[in-house]
């Protein structure tokens, strides 16, 4: 029966198996593979009425762009969202765990998310992994206590601040947001202000690409602006596409038709006594 | 060498108008010298969700068993067929749950959705997803898949030029890269039934 148990779903957290055999692969030289990066340029801001978080889209397995518009805004809470830099699947894994955790205390407590509740169930991850889970995060929200704006690096630090930039395109966006930024910006102010950031991240670095996705939370509300600006556009597209004028070989076919579904349709009959 | 470099592979899936196709090469080798020409790495789960397994062949193999057992334990519980959304997150939790030591498998997952939407979906080896609209690819042929698709795609294609768009795509890839070849495998699905081809391609 143990030998079952180890097949069964676990508990959670990670399994540590094959470090073993891939340390022994390592010693005979082989390299360890690339993980999916999002090279990245994300900022946030506070603005009047809450806060503007924004990314750019593209994601990267070395040198070679694997995504043209993926999400890097990813939702906490209705009232919190966080953007990630570094390594895709620590931050997708890491903010998503948390979200979850979010929920279950919303259900425990019967209150609204805050967003130092979620500051500091990921700072306290990432800690316990040393740095490890390469995730550096720019969280946002609105809460109860008022609008809230933090950076989280990957070993567990934190900052609160009132504008933020994370990833390879940060000193990119930095450097926008430090000539414009002024308290007591309007929406459209701000939401302007994010874009040139982001923008400045896409054409200056070249991990960060594609286009602007914008979220703007303020007290009671959300808006998720994907795609909010696609500044490089696929132009050149031939309008008559491809054709091929011989046809591929075939060595052998195989058409398996597939079960049509049967839909049952009761035909009610009144019980007898 | 990398890891990824062993056995070598290519894998695309690619989405037409309410159908699919996702194709693979057939080459096993042990770095330079092929040991088999006729290697499955295109599984299928269910009537309409196909797993492709690029990487380590080892690692694909025991990745393919792990998930079967978990698709069937869910069959048995739910009396259903797991979405392919599920089914992609099923594999991105296996494969995070591995994150600091992990299978060297670069999984492609291409089903029919509800309402007969076609989804696909690729990983890296620790289950970062890219849900693409258009075309995912995988394996050491994929810096050249990535060039031939992104030229010859087009939205909305039926089954048949779908079919043809894909397998250029493959072929013309895999010549570029000693590792992959061999010909080629193609599944194309519909709503109504799956076509399995196997095309003839350059034997080097």
């Amino acid at each position: 029966m143990s030998k079952l148990d180890f097949d069964v779903p676990a508990k959670g957290g990670f399994s540590f198996d094959l470090c073993k055999r891939n340390d022994m692969l390592m010693k005979k030289g082989v390299q360890p593979p690339s993980y999916r990066k999002t090279g990245t340029t994300i900022v946030g801001l506070i603005f009047q009425d809450g806060v503007i978080l924004g990314a750019d889209t593209r994601a990267t397995e070395g040198p070679i762009v694997c995504d043209k518009n993926c999400e890097k805004i990813h939702y906490m809470a209705p009232n919190i969202y966080c953007c990630g830099a570094g390594t895709a699947a620590d931050t997708e894994a890491v903010t998503d765990m948390v979200s979850s955790q979010l929920q279950l205390h919303r259900y425990h407590t019967g209150r609204e998310s805050r967003v130092i509740t979620a500051l500091t169930l990921l700072k306290s991850h990432l800690f316990n992994y040393q740095g490890y889970v390469q995730a550096a995060l720019v969280l946002g929200g609105v809460d109860v206590t008022g609008p809230h704006l933090h950076t989280i690096y990957p070993h567990g630090s934190t900052d609160t601040l009132p504008f933020a930039t994370m990833g390879s395109g940060s000193l990119a966006a930095m450097a926008v947001f430090e000539s414009k930024y002024h308290e007591g910006l309007t929406r459209d102010e701000g939401i302007k202000l994010v874009t040139e950031a982001i923008c400045s991240g896409i054409f200056n670095d070249l991990g960060s690409g594609s286009n602007v996705d914008v979220c703007v939370i303020t007290k009671g509300h959300k808006e998720y602006l994907r795609n909010h600006l696609l500044p490089n556009p696929r132009s050149y597209v031939s309008a008559k596409g491809f054709s091929f004028s011989k046809k591929t070989e075939v060595l052998l076919t195989k058409v398996t038709p597939l079960k049509e579904k049967v839909e049952i349709i009761q035909a009610g009959e009144a019980m007898e006594e | 060498m990398s890891i990824f470099e062993y056995n070598g592979s290519a894998l695309v899936a690619m989405v037409g108008k309410n159908c699919f196709a996702i194709a693979s090469d057939r080459r096993l080798g042990v770095q330079l010298q092929t040991i088999a020409t006729d290697f499955q790495k295109i599984y299928q789960i269910h009537d309409r969700l196909f797993l492709g397994l690029s990487g380590l062949g080892t690692d694909a193999q025991t990745l393919y068993q792990r998930l079967v057992f978990r698709h069937k334990l869910y069959q048995l519980r739910e009396e259903r067929d797991m979405k392919p959304e599920t089914f992609a997150s099923l594999v991105s939790a296996l494969l995070y749950e591995k994150r600091f030591g992990p299978y060297f498998c670069q999984p492609v997952i291409a089903g029919l959705g509800d309402e007969d939407k076609p989804f696909i979906c690729t990983m890296d080896s620790i289950g970062a997803k890219e849900l693409a609209k258009d075309f995912v690819v995988a394996g050491t042929a994929s810096e050249s898949l990535y060039g031939a698709c992104e030229s010859m795609f087009k939205p909305d294609m039926e089954p048949e030029e779908l079919f043809e768009t894909v397998s250029q795509a493959l072929l013309s890839s895999v010549d570029r890269d000693c590792l992959s070849g061999w010909g080629g495998h193609v599944y194309v699905v519909t709503p109504t039934e799956v076509k399995e081809r196997i095309l003839k391609g350059r034997m080097d």
